[in-house]
């Protein structure tokens, strides 16, 4: 396809490709943030559209899938069960590379069920979940990742604790989760290209206030909250695995992990020393963030060793979608036979 | 011993009845009765003769209840036959109630000491010494309980002059090249046999005589069947969750694709399986798979039905294909998992919320749950759209003979899919635009690699661009579409079954299982020389020939498997005009519809 713009990323594409139809989401919303971030990170590591397929359940975030990525298929299914569609996907054709965009009723309610079994069988894809604490559509009920103590736009104070869905997901197993922020693009793109890099299920938890109904005084999900207490773990940057460069870094100041396809995510280190490779001390990093009343962001867990479901279904790497009939209707000699079996 | 199939009544000679009689064995589930039953059906099978075979079985591993119905007729009728001819009580707790269900003349074959005999003095009681007989079989405690099941055969083997010679096949099918387990039982078939040779004095009709009538025949469950339907269709994503009584579909499917599936080349199989953590899940996953272009499916029973509700309404109004089997059982929750019913009909057909209707396939026997297997991955792919396949308990877990099954004649249609040169082509496309009359549409497959093949999936709210809309004439558009749709299926979906007798006033309609029963229950009713037409519907939506038929028979019976009369409601829905003169035959007890209750209904009907 020749278009009149002058190619831009690796692949000749140009940002306008990557974009989708216009947001119909609130101004301000911190979702489109993350569209935002998220249509600069397939632009920089030039994946190709054709090759993404975008999946939502139902919220304000799920609606977020229309508004990148035009020339990717996209399905908006019901609520709560994206990771049974992005499943079935993805045994279709383990070729895509699948983004899924949840929100916080989605997932950590009538959701939670199927977002625990994705992880438990570390289906490849990115899975965001667009964190504001509360029911945005339906306007403004706590959500179940509501911090015990936050308060309602009507003044109401949540009385029950939160579910963490990083702790969960680490507990779950999860290969790669990770903590951010709508209103830290930075860190926020590299975590996406990192996950965009990773095989298995990568988990973000981004906070993305909800301006209408979670923006206010006493909210623990604001911009003006999570701005002053984001304490990120490291600052986080990405080498792509075609970009062979190397940075010198002061000795022990940078931690590299390899992603499964060659690219690397380094972690240069805060005043915090923090290995994001170890389970134990991520669960209780996070354990000690919520009694300090602290918002840790970062790369909180990576494992490259577990298998992906794809690996584990043991399918070969033709997609099982477009197999011909040759490969699929077994011969009539095999049906003679079986019949035989059964006289 | 009274039977009004014809040509039966030469057979019953000097007191004797060849080939016509059912078998009841009463026994514990989890005590190892069922390879025995088995054996004793195969082999009587493999000397030609008509057999079915049903388990009536607890939802329970161990301790409870089971019972094992061998029907043996001549004349092939393979319904459920209510009276039981020979009953074999293996269980003391059932004992005395099983006894009591025989009629005068029967046979009970039983251990001497649950002194059956006490309890029904006219019939004729065979006494055996099961205890003692095991102990010749082995010294073990648990292989004797399991060889007592053996010694039971080889009683009634003697009884009914079984040939040893097919007993001996009938084991060495069953313990597949166990040289250890085929020693074993059939030496336990060996004492049953000579301790009833030398003790019993038969004096009751029953016995077999070789015939040539299941000669070339096989020996299948509906499950299994389905499972091969599935299997040559090329299924590529299966997704399910396990429940009685459709599990056995999926799990007889993995074990033929392990022996069928594997890529030649590459040595890796041509699908996946999955099980999933709930129904939600697995029709989420079917619809996942399907939407990126994969034959997908999912196996369920109503329980599961009722779970994929939303998702199923999302297929039809995304329309994506998908196959849903789901293999009826009774109700809800604990209960009657175990037993069978048809009364998932109508929430099948309109299952979801916000003006469903589904295309139905009713298989009413192994033979069609193999060729409706195989249709409905066609019929996804056709009308882009949830397929139900609606199969029961009774045709899905029961043996049932059957002539083999023929490979299929038509190629693999995948439905209006565009490619990328296809897209290039045509310039683009519209995911919901009826461009050629039929109300089906054109889609892509993601990873097709052309700018204009990508389009957004989203429930009822979309234009014929597939692009977000709340505007009423969008909506309108896209339900007629939908419905055009539907009735462009009418002319694609099998068509009903119909034999039309000259003269009958009557014309009987029926679906499913309840085949076998009304077959034979018409020839009860011609014996009495009640004429009746019949029509099987294999399919909804209805097509014309249903219209044809009623139109065409002054009194019309329609027999449901549910106490809601649901096909016949649905009929009288479908043709308001002739709503009087349907009238409904249901049974409903969880138990397989039989010949007698059919022919009952309709003679009391028909005197008034």
């Amino acid at each position: 396809m020749v278009t009149s713009t002058p190619p831009n990323n690796r692949i000749g594409l140009t940002l306008a490709d990557y974009k989708g139809s216009p947001s119909t989401l609130c101004d301000g919303c911190g979702h489109d943030a993350i569209t935002s971030q998220i249509i600069k990170a397939f632009y920089d590591l030039g994946i190709n559209p054709h090759q993404v397929a975008k999946l939502s359940g139902i919220g304000c975030s799920s609606k977020t899938p229309a508004y990148f990525l035009n020339r990717a298929h996209g399905f908006n299914s019901v609520h709560g069960r994206m990771p049974s569609v992005a499943t079935g996907v993805s045994m279709a054709n383990h070729t895509l590379k699948l983004i899924g965009v949840s929100g916080d009723g989605d997932t950590a309610s009538i959701g939670l069920g199927q977002f625990c079994h994705l992880i438990r069988r570390n289906v490849p894809m990115i899975y965001i979940v667009e964190n504001n604490g509360v029911y945005g559509l339906t306007k403004g009920q706590f959500s179940a990742t509501a911090d015990l103590g936050s308060k309602a736009k009507s003044g109401v104070l949540n009385e029950l604790p939160p579910i963490d869905l990083c702790g969960l997901a680490i507990e779950l197993g999860c290969s790669f989760v990770g903590r951010s922020f709508a209103g830290d693009p930075k860190q926020l793109v590299a975590l996406l290209k990192a996950a965009a890099s990773h095989n298995g299920t990568a988990v973000l938890d981004v906070i993305s206030p909800c301006v209408t109904f979670n923006n206010h005084e006493g909210s623990t999900k604001s911009y003006k909250y999570a701005k002053e207490m984001e304490t990120p773990l490291h600052e986080l940057g990405f080498i792509p695995f075609y970009e062979q460069i190397s940075v010198d870094y002061e000795a022990g100041s940078v931690q590299e992990v390899e992603l499964h396809d060659g690219s690397k995510i380094t972690l240069k280190k805060t005043e915090r020393d923090y290995d994001p490779t170890n389970a134990v001390n991520a669960m209780s990093t996070i354990k000690k963030a919520h009694q300090d009343k602290q918002f840790l962001t970062g790369l909180l867990y990576i494992n490259e060793q577990v298998e992906d479901f794809t690996t584990i279904m043991h399918v070969g790497d033709e997609p099982l979608a477009t197999l011909p009939e040759s490969k699929i209707r077994p011969s009539k000699e095999s049906l003679t036979e079986i019949m035989n079996s059964l006289m | 011993m009274k039977t009004l199939a014809e040509g039966s009544k030469e057979m019953v000679e000097k007191g004797r009845v060849v080939n016509d009689f059912s078998i009841h064995v009463a026994t514990v589930n989890g005590s190892g009765s069922q390879s025995s039953n088995s054996v004793l059906m195969r082999s009587i099978f493999q000397m030609g003769i008509p057999v079915s075979g049903k388990n009536l079985f607890p939802s329970n591993i161990a301790g409870l209840p089971t019972w094992f119905t061998i029907r043996v007729n001549k004349d092939g009728y393979i319904a459920r036959k209510q009276e039981i001819d020979i009953l074999v009580a293996m269980n003391p707790q059932t004992g005395i109630e099983d006894v009591k269900s025989l009629s005068p003349g029967a046979v009970c074959v039983s251990p001497i000491e649950m002194k059956l005999d006490a309890v029904r003095s006219d019939v004729r009681h065979y006494q055996v010494p099961f205890g003692e007989l095991a102990g010749k079989a082995s010294d073990n405690l648990k292989l004797k309980k399991l060889l007592t099941n053996m010694i039971y055969v080889g009683v009634v083997a003697d009884l009914l002059n079984i040939d040893h010679k097919q007993i001996e096949e009938a084991i060495a099918k069953q313990f597949e090249g166990k040289t250890k387990a085929i020693d074993l039982n059939l030496n336990a078939v060996k004492i049953g046999r000579e301790w009833s040779k030398e003790n019993i004095k038969k004096e009751d009709p029953f016995q077999v005589e070789p015939m040539n009538k299941t000669q070339g025949k096989i020996i299948i469950d509906g499950n299994a069947a389905a499972a091969l339907g599935c299997m040559y269709a090329g299924v590529t994503v299966v997704a399910w969750y396990p429940i009685t009584p459709s599990s056995s579909l999926t799990e007889q499917l993995i074990d033929y694709m392990k022996d069928h599936r594997m890529d030649p080349e590459t040595k890796k199989p041509t699908f996946a399986v999955i099980q999933a953590e709930d129904e939600l899940a697995a029709i989420g996953m079917a619809l996942g798979a399907g939407w990126a272009g994969a034959r997908s499916m999912t196996s369920t029973s109503g329980p599961g039905i009722s779970l994929m509700a939303e998702f199923t309404g999302f297929g039809y109004f995304t329309e994506i294909p998908t196959v849903i089997f789901d293999v009826q059982r009774v109700g809800p929750s604990t209960g009657l998992p175990t037993r069978t019913s048809q009364a998932d009909l109508i929430s099948a057909h309109y299952l979801s919320h916000g003006d469903t209707k589904h295309i139905v396939l009713l298989p009413g026997s192994v033979t069609e749950c193999y060729e409706f297997g195989m249709e409905a991955f066609e019929l996804a792919e056709k009308f882009q759209t949830p397929i139900f396949v609606l199969s029961d308990l009774d045709l899905g877990m029961n043996n049932w003979m059957s002539d083999p099954f023929a490979y299929p004649t038509k190629p693999i249609n995948r439905g209006k899919v565009l490619n990328a040169a296809e897209l290039e082509k045509l310039g683009g496309f519209e995911r919901y635009k009826d461009v050629d009359g039929d109300g089906i549409p054109y889609r892509t497959l993601p990873g097709t690699d052309h700018p204009a093949a990508a389009y957004f999936t989203r429930g009822s709210g979309h234009t014929e661009k597939a692009t977000y809309t709340e505007k009423p004439e969008d909506y309108k558009n896209l339900m007629d579409r939908l419905e055009k749709k539907f009735n462009t299926a009418r002319q694609f979906v099998p068509a009903p079954i119909v034999e039309t007798v000259k003269g009958a006033k009557i014309g009987i309609i029926a679906f499913g299982s309840s085949d076998f029963a009304v077959q034979e229950s018409r020839d009860q009713l011609k014996a009495m020389d009640i004429q009746t037409s019949y029509l099987r519907v294999r399919a909804l939506p209805f097509t014309k020939e249903l219209k044809q038929f009623v139109d065409a028979h002054e009194h019309i019976y329609v027999v449901d498997q549910n106490r809601d009369a649901q096909l016949r409601e649905l009929i009288r829905t479908e043709l308001p005009e002739h709503a009087l003169k349907i009238q409904s035959i249901r049974h409903y007890d969880g138990l397989p519809l039989y010949a007698n209750f059919v022919t009952d209904a309709i003679c009391a009907q028909e005197k008034k």
